[in-house]
């Protein structure tokens, strides 16, 4: 074994970067699970953003335009699943694991071509003198704008829950349509709102995966990421922050086990490669273990179709 | 009183196969008092869903301080001056009371701003709230406050209120009707909503009674009779249940020192509970909801186990035993839910006699559905208990509420059971099968069977019980024989622990 190329400050900075995807991923379906929809499409709208943020990227030489076509691209796929779920009232847990199947197709569709191509670079934010501080500033300040963007925007859903009058009435629709409806809010475009931006974050997270961190087209790159989301915010109580403590812990050992790997190390690769995912659901099942916070935490119409009677 | 606050001509509503309202007319005048009366199902509810702007009306119109009046949403409505206490709490109960009020209103204030004007107007109107609680923890009353707060903090011109009491106790429903009289002298105008007869002649000075959707009387109700007013309400005579009183017999339940966790979030946990019934006898177990009812019941069912000699059946332990070998034993119970406890929503009548039948009634043989008997078995009940439906094939969701509760009782019922356990039996029922329900529980104990009855009537318990005792933050409290119970003892019996009902929770 070879521990030499083994460097903590590496390790650290890389965290982050491994992290961002599941973390966007994360938030979105976060606020689309407080308002009461159970969106199980993560997968297949990360990998919808993922193939559509890379053609537009390379083919206007811009990787914040494919950014952008990205939040485009998933939050259109979600619509879909809105207008099933919220209009037609079909299953959602069946409509979300038709739109990850169908996701996966039409992005393999879609990237026919682009295979081994090279995206456009994404820089680096240089951040001057905090970029310089030792030990902090290459873990913390020399990372691409994105990582700070999706901080940013966790930051920003947890004060938006918390503080204003808006978020409340997205909470409130998520804990108990009925009542929310009989006090006049609109709880369908609540929700399909929602649904959008829980796309939005999930295309971004996708094209984050194919623009900056791999940088590469592959079919099936999300490789079950978008599922890891969706089990980080059950198990993060759908609070923001815990998500992305989640997020940065499932990061750390991504890459950690990719150190590993490369070190050499006498575990079958398998086992390595596995346990990001084993230990992120250990130890965030533990996390929220608590009985009766736990049932507290969950929004009361989860899952649960709204017909507005009589 | 010169013109009218609120005028109602005409209004007709109807949904596919029914017709809710039908030429509906009646006014409210200002500082007014008045009642609206009528069994579940007359269209109480349609219409001030239509006064409230949830529902348009198909033809009619409203006139508001003699204008025209027609709110498209319920935010027009409260700008208006219309506010309205749900019978079915619209609150949000992993939210603060702060922050449910805030939810109620169209413009805000901020929530520290809120919370000082909620103790302010709650403490000025009696119904003391702390804004900062979870609504999850609070007792219904309170949560009944956290709505006519959020109300009185639109300063409304009519509050409407649907069947405000069916959840109080004695005690709050006092302190309730001190404060809409301080509304009344106020000004204010207040439509109330309830087929409790006795509230309504202490409170109202106006009745307006709906029978399928029309009007059929309208009365002063303080010169009127409860009967007479129950008359108008059912539109027939009414028949009022009756029994001998029943003679002590061996003991069927009993119950010693049940503990039991609330598996709920938001339940309440069993203290100490003990209680026996004889055979013949009726216990009623009176209590707010969410004292430890739905714990009580699974603790009695087997759904919650225990220690095998805190619950004995016949003298046999049963504490440890699930509900089908409870069942066998001979307890049998009927749970308050219909729709997902008692009753299976989307499974056929058939099969849903079938889920609690299928073994005292030999409804499965090795294992293989016998369907002839479970059929004939369903068709009996709806036979027996006058279930309206066109045949046991009718999916349970498709019932209405006091059907498919007629079903559930009957079925347990149809068991011959030795002892049974029932809570809410007739909660949203009519009052005609009301009656009915009461008359075969009676039945059931003139017959032998030890009966458990948990409600939160207290004129039900009155009317069927021969020994009564009330259920407080998950204690119960020695039975007291029915005969000579005053309302005031009663009452003190369930509030008997308000003061330590919040250390409790």
């Amino acid at each position: 074994m070879d521990f030499s190329s083994f460097n903590p400050m590496v390790l650290a900075a890389a965290l982050m970067v491994a992290a961002t995807p599941i973390l966007l991923a994360a938030i979105g379906e976060l606020v689309v699970e407080r308002s009461g929809v159970l969106n199980l499409g993560v997968e297949g709208m990360m990998i919808t953003g993922a193939v559509v943020g890379f053609t537009a990227a390379v083919t206007t030489g811009n990787p914040y335009l494919g950014m952008l076509a990205a939040m485009a691209g998933g939050a259109a796929l979600s619509l879909i699943f809105g207008v099933l779920t919220q209009l037609l009232k079909a299953n959602q847990v069946a409509s979300g694991l038709a739109l990850t199947l169908f996701g996966l197709g039409f992005s393999a569709l879609l990237g026919q071509g682009y295979a081994g191509v090279v995206p456009p670079r994404t820089a680096k934010l240089d951040l001057g003198l905090l970029s310089d501080i030792p030990v902090l500033g290459p873990i913390l300040f020399r990372h691409d704008p994105m990582v700070y963007v999706s901080v940013a925007i966790v930051v920003a859903v947890w004060f938006w829950l918390t503080y204003t009058r808006s978020g409340r009435i997205l909470r409130a629709v998520g804990e108990n349509h009925d009542a929310a409806h009989a006090l006049g809010y609109r709880v369908l475009r609540v929700r399909i709102l929602a649904i959008m931006f829980g796309g939005a974050c999930a295309g971004m997270g996708g094209a984050y995966l194919s623009l900056i961190r791999v940088p590469q087209w592959t079919e099936g790159m999300t490789a079950g990421i978008g599922w890891i989301a969706l089990a980080l915010v059950v198990f993060a109580s759908w609070r923001p922050v815990r998500a992305m403590l989640g997020a940065y812990l499932f990061g750390g050992i991504l890459v950690l086990q990719l150190n590993l790997q490369a070190a050499g190390i006498r575990i079958p690769a398998e086992y390595l490669a596995m346990s990001p995912y084993l230990i992120t659901i250990l130890v965030l099942v533990i996390m929220s273990s608590g009985r009766a916070r736990k049932s507290l935490a969950a929004p009361g119409s989860l899952g649960k179709p709204f017909h507005a009677a009589g | 009183m010169t013109e009218p606050l609120l005028s109602i001509e005409g209004l007709t509503k109807a949904y596919p196969g029914v017709i809710a309202n039908s030429d509906v007319s009646f006014s409210i005048g200002k500082g007014e008092i008045h009642a609206l009366l009528g069994e579940n199902g007359a269209g109480k509810s349609t219409l001030v869903k239509a006064v409230y702007g949830l529902l348009r009306p198909d033809s009619g119109q409203m006139l508001w301080r003699g204008q025209p009046y027609a709110p498209a949403a319920p935010t027009q409505a409260r700008q208006a001056g219309v506010a309205m206490v749900f019978q079915h709490f619209s609150l949000f109960d992993a939210l603060d009371v702060a922050e449910n009020v805030a939810l109620g209103m169209d413009r805000p204030p901020p929530i520290r701003k809120l919370a000082a004007r909620i103790r302010e107007v709650s403490t000025a109107y009696g119904l003391p709230l702390d804004p900062s609680r979870l609504v999850g923890e609070l007792s219904a009353g309170e949560r009944q406050r956290v709505e006519i707060v959020r109300c009185l903090l639109q300063d409304p011109h009519l509050l409407i209120m649907d069947e405000p009491t069916s959840v109080l106790t004695p005690q709050e429903v006092d302190i309730l009707f001190r404060t809409l009289r301080q509304l009344r002298s106020e000004g204010r105008s207040i439509l109330y909503i309830s087929h409790k007869l006795e509230e309504i002649r202490a409170l109202c000075e106006t009745a307006t009674v709906l029978r399928h959707g029309e009007v059929v009387a309208r009365c002063d109700p303080r010169e009127q009779t409860a009967r007479a007013l129950a008359e108008m309400m059912v539109g027939t005579a009414l028949h009022r249940p009756e029994r001998p009183a029943h003679k002590p017999g061996r003991v069927l339940l009993e119950v010693r020192d049940l503990n039991l966790r609330s598996p709920y979030a938001f339940g309440t946990s069993l203290k100490d509970v003990s209680l026996t019934v004889q055979a013949g006898e009726i216990l009623g177990i009176g209590g707010v909801a969410g004292n430890g009812q739905d714990e009580l019941l699974a603790g009695l069912s087997g759904e919650l186990r225990s220690r095998a000699d805190a619950v004995r059946v016949k003298g046999d332990p049963a504490g440890d035993k699930g509900p089908t070998a409870r069942r066998a034993l001979g307890l049998l119970c009927a749970p308050e839910e219909r729709l997902g406890h008692a009753a299976a929503p989307d499974m056929n009548l058939t099969e849903n006699a079938l889920l609690t039948g299928a073994w005292r009634e030999k409804l499965v043989r090795r294992g293989f559905i016998d369907a002839g008997r479970a059929r004939a078995f369903a068709e009996r009940i709806i036979r027996r208990f006058d279930v309206r439906t066109p045949g046991p094939h009718v999916a349970a969701r498709a019932l209405s509420g006091g059907n498919l509760q007629k079903f559930v009782i009957g079925r347990e019922i149809l068991q011959r059971p030795e002892v049974l356990v029932v809570n809410q039996p007739t909660w949203g029922v009519d009052a005609s099968a009301a009656a009915a329900i009461r008359q075969a529980l009676m039945d059931l104990a003139q017959n032998g069977a030890a009966v458990v009855v948990i409600s939160q009537d207290l004129d039900e318990i009155l009317e069927v019980a021969d020994t009564f005792a009330a259920l407080n933050g998950g204690r119960l409290s020695a039975a007291r024989p029915v005969k000579g119970l005053t309302m005031e003892a009663i009452g003190l019996m369930l509030g008997g622990a308000e003061g330590d009902s919040d250390a409790a929770a």
